[in-house]
């Protein structure tokens, strides 16, 4: 039987990794797995205590998670290719038309 | 037994993990994604729940990996392949993830939490479709909701001006 505190630490750790990834590359497309990352380590939390609890909420949540990371994905790749169309750059530091 | 297995699925993940972050090329860095995401599916089975090891794998490394594998190869990625990954001005950030994420671990073990359901809880599809479509019903709607904007959105936003 594995302890529950293992996987919220793995999740933990993958969160980091995938937050580490959004701050320090500057490639859309990594960051944007970045955030992939990030999501699904959240959705191990969700599982992890589904099962501690014996309930089954957190797969519900699970599946919403996947539905709706899925969604953005779809969104945000559709508008990473008509913004590199118009900049012709990768560099999320060069996309600052909105002077964010 | 359980326990080695976790931890082999556990390492392939985090290595896989950092692959993702520290890898120059965005194809190499997807590849490694797609393991990261498999390991994940593996350790949802480990929590008794193949139906959501299916969903990930159908629907993440199914369908949405194959999206981010497409857009890298539509877009002319050499010029960014070609830009360094240097971390060194980052030195900060980095320090600030390490500490963070030493907090986190930290809380997360020192924090009592029971095993588990020790009788035999087996989340089938049954059980899943059976909360799903009665009591989270409506959030179900509204995601289907979202799926479709999303679709309409992507369409929209990615086809080229005349």
């Amino acid at each position: 039987m594995v302890p529950v505190t293992w996987y919220i630490a793995l999740s933990a750790v993958l969160f980091m990794i995938g937050a580490a990834g959004v701050l320090t590359r500057r490639n859309v497309i990594v960051v944007l797995m970045s955030i992939e990352l990030m999501l699904n380590s959240v959705n191990i939390n969700f599982m992890a205590f589904s099962y501690m609890l014996g309930d089954m909420t957190g797969q519900i949540f699970t599946v919403f998670t996947i539905t709706v990371a899925a969604a953005e994905v779809a969104v945000a790749l559709g508008i990473l290719i008509a913004l590199v169309r118009s900049n012709k750059t990768f560099n999320v530091d060069e996309i600052d038309a909105l002077k964010g | 037994m359980e326990k080695l297995f976790f931890l082999m699925f556990a390492a392939v993940a985090i290595a896989s993990g950092l692959a993702v972050v520290t890898v120059r090329n965005p194809v190499h860095s997807a590849l490694a994604l797609i393991v990261c995401l498999i390991q994940v599916a593996a350790l949802f089975v480990l929590l008794r729940s193949p139906f959501l090891a299916a969903v990930q794998i159908f629907i993440y490394v199914g369908a949405v990996m194959v999206l981010f594998l497409f857009v890298v190869l539509i877009l002319d990625m050499r010029k960014a392949v070609l830009q360094a990954f240097p971390p060194v001005k980052k030195r900060f950030v980095v320090g600030v993830i390490l500490v963070l994420s030493a907090q986190m671990v930290a809380f997360v073990f020192l924090t009592p939490m029971g095993l588990g359901p020790a009788q035999g809880w087996e989340p089938t599809v049954e059980s899943i479709g059976r909360v799903l479509f009665t009591k989270y019903l409506f959030p179900f709607e509204v995601v289907s909701v979202i799926l479709l904007a999303a679709l309409v959105a992507a369409i929209v936003i990615a086809k080229e001006r005349q």
